[in-house]
């Protein structure tokens, strides 16, 4: 029996802006992790972060984060991530100010 | 003040220069990150959690109201409008644009800053006693031999890749205010015989292994340093380990072969390279000293502070704990606190740094420091004038009435904006410096440091606070570990851990507990938590943190 995986996404951070991205299935990356592609079982999220690690003149340090999959798509697990998708707790800065900005 | 000469201004402007090209290199493609990444660390360009992040070197912590002004200038123009102080007296901008970059360092060197050396294997920016040349207990202004030091260090081809980063400290006063002993190296100076020199302190530092550092040299004459030091890096390269990242500082190397060892070694290479100085060196000092000749002290009138002293609570509040004795009689030095109750420990908005700047030009002969503690010194004050100065900082919300006080809390960014953080640091100041202040009892608590690091490398200094806090993730939770008992001055030591940690809910009542309890057992408002701490021990504190385990135990 394969050992039960973890879904990921492949995130890494923009190179000119610095600011965080999620690659989606049709290649592009996002700014939201809901809008990332989940990758369900080990070979695929290696396939798919080699892909993602080797658009260089894009991203940088590409890496598998591990998601729960709920109602908006996938969403972190672990407390970083959260504050990787959100932006600081001490100014309204960062992906909340955007997001609120271009919705 | 020192002032950029023209060799210093070109090598600014070629680095600069080379920097932007290598910028452009890596956006068209031609450099990969891991080619990229060495070069733009040489330059204080991080990468964090969600941006990127420039460090601005602020060498010893000493700037005039334009640099100030400019800091100010790239906040607004390139970032969010405010700017990080560091315990390691640079300023910090959490959201640069890559394609930016260039001109912000263009822009710092136009006012002679830079972010050289403020990342990588080298020695890192020389921090020095934030009160230097203000102080009444001060042998001599330690500066210019921090600016020698820098010059010295600056490109020094045999020390740009060490085996870990290097960081020196200086402080001329007997009262140690720059932690020289938690420094690669710490340098004090002395008076022998009526002979200038430094008891050389050395493999201090923090870190996941926390050390205090040890007297290499109880007297090294003030001509001999150069050399020494050179010695010295040079025993570390050839002794320090490059097998381990986490065993590479010096304060490993000290510890793995025994001071004994080190002075031994640093002696035989000192009396071989020490012919090679031949007196350039302190030319040098001498040119440079001068430029850090003391302002022009007024000797005018103190009555307009005395006026204001006894008719303004709240400016007498100010003056008893944010000003210090100044040598000219007359002055007072002035610290403006960054630690506003509920505000970001050490950050500034564009607008208060351009009021500090303009403060210091019209009343403070145009200096201003920045203290490790992430607070803005003005140096040399005249009394009659901190009524218009207070004044003016309370319009700016930079007059808090807090040094030195539970609310004066060091934090590094944590997991706020730190890639390697564990676990966040400034909710957690926030919500202590509120508390104390709903309770009203800062003052009353008096002289308490508590210092916070989001993970074991200890940028927060939590291992030399009186409370340090460290935040560790803990199976995916933020996790709060206290150690009591640290101090950062002459009487330094590494505080001791108290005990499982708290979770993020848990910390701040946690630290309401120990203080009730200082309350409960200190022997009269004069004893301080420390001194309270170091006569009973860590047990009625550890009692106080722990209820429940007194009542299992009973
Ligand atoms: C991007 C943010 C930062 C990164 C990546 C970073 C990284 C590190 C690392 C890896 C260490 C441990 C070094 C060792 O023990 O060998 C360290 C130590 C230290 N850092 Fe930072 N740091 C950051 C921000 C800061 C800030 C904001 C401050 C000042 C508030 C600071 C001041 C220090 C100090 C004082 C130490 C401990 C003293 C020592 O070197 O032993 N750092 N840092
Ligand atoms: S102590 Fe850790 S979390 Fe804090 S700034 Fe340093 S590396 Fe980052």
């Amino acid at each position: 029996m394969p050992r039960p995986f973890t879904p990921k996404v492949v995130t890494a951070n923009d190179l000119l802006m610095g600011d965080v991205i999620y690659q989606t299935a049709d290649n592009v990356w996002s700014r939201s992790i809901a809008e990332a592609e989940v990758l369900r079982d080990e070979d695929t999220a290696n396939a798919r972060l080699a892909f993602g690690s080797a658009q260089a003149g894009e991203v940088v340090g590409a890496y598998l984060a591990d998601v729960k999959v709920g109602e908006n798509g996938p969403q972190p697990v672990h407390f970083r991530e959260d504050f990787r998708m959100t932006g600081p707790s001490n100014y309204f800065h960062g992906k909340q100010a955007d997001l609120q900005a271009s919705s | 003040m020192y002032s950029y000469n023209e060799f210093d201004k070109a090598f600014l402007a070629e680095r600069n220069a080379q920097f932007r090209a290598q910028v452009e290199r890596r956006i068209d493609g031609s450099l990969t990150e891991d080619e990229f990444k060495p070069l733009r660390l040489m330059n204080g360009l991080y990468l964090q959690l969600h941006a990127y992040m420039l460090r601005v070197a602020i060498p010893y912590g000493t700037l005039n109201s334009a640099q100030m002004r400019q800091l100010a200038l790239l906040a607004e123009k390139w970032d969010k409008g405010y700017g990080h102080f560091t315990t390691r007296q640079n300023i910090q901008y959490n959201w640069p644009a890559l394609r930016d970059v260039p001109d912000m360092l263009d822009a710092l060197a136009e006012v002679g800053l830079h972010a050289i050396q403020t990342s990588g294997n080298t020695i890192r920016n020389v921090t020095a006693d934030h009160f230097a040349g203000a102080v009444a207990d001060e042998i001599a202004d330690p500066r210019p031999v921090a600016e020698l030091i820098r010059q010295w260090s600056t490109d020094h081809p045999e020390f740009q890749f060490l085996g870990r980063k290097f960081k020196i400290a200086v402080t001329g006063a007997e009262h140690d205010r720059a932690v020289t002993r938690a420094h690669d190296i710490g340098l004090r100076m002395l008076s022998r015989d009526g002979q200038r020199g430094f008891e050389v302190i050395v493999g201090g530092g923090l870190g996941r292994t926390p050390m205090i550092g040890k007297v290499i040299n109880d007297f090294l004459p003030e001509a001999d340093l150069l050399p020494y030091l050179e010695a010295i890096l040079q025993t570390y390269n050839l002794l320090g380990r490059r097998d381990n990242k986490y065993k590479a500082r010096i304060k490993i190397t000290v510890h793995e072969n025994g001071i004994e060892k080190i002075r031994e070694l640093t002696e035989a290479r000192f009396a071989e390279i020490r012919p090679e100085f031949k007196g350039t060196d302190q030319d040098v000092l001498a040119e440079i000293r001068g430029m850090f000749s003391n302002p022009a002290f007024r000797n005018v009138p103190e009555d307009a502070f005395h006026t204001a002293y006894d008719a303004d609570p709240v400016f007498r509040s100010w003056a008893d704990t944010n000003l210090s004795e100044h040598k000219a009689p007359g002055y007072a030095i002035v610290s403006i606190s960054l630690k506003a109750h509920g505000k970001t420990p050490g950050d500034a908005t564009a607008e208060q740094m351009r009021v500090m700047a303009d403060l210091a030009a019209q009343y403070a002969h145009d200096e201003l420091r920045i203290s490790h503690e992430q607070n803005v010194i003005l140096p040399h004050v005249h009394k009659s004038d901190l009524p218009a100065i207070h004044a003016r900082l309370r319009e700016a919300g930079l007059a808090t009435a807090n040094i030195g006080l539970i609310s004066d809390i060091i934090a590094c960014p944590g997991m706020d904006y730190c890639a390697l953080a564990t676990a966040r640091s400034i909710p957690i100041a926030q919500e202590i410096a509120v508390r104390f202040d709903e309770l009203k009892l800062e003052h009353d608590i008096g002289h308490l440091q508590i210092k916070i690091s989001g993970c074991i490398n200890a940028c927060g200094h939590h291992h030399v606070a009186h409370i340090g806090i460290l935040g560790l993730d803990r199976a995916g939770v933020e996790n709060y570990q206290i150690t009591l008992g640290g101090d950062a001055t002459e009487t330094a030591a590494i505080g001791e851990r108290a005990g499982p940690g708290f979770s993020a809910d848990e910390i701040v009542p946690a630290v309401e507990r120990l203080v009730y309890a200082y309350l409960d057992e200190r022997e009269s408002p004069e004893e301080t938590f420390l001194q309270t701490y170091r006569r009973l021990g860590a047990e009625p504190f550890k009692a106080a943190l722990y209820p429940e385990a007194k009542a299992n135990a009973a």
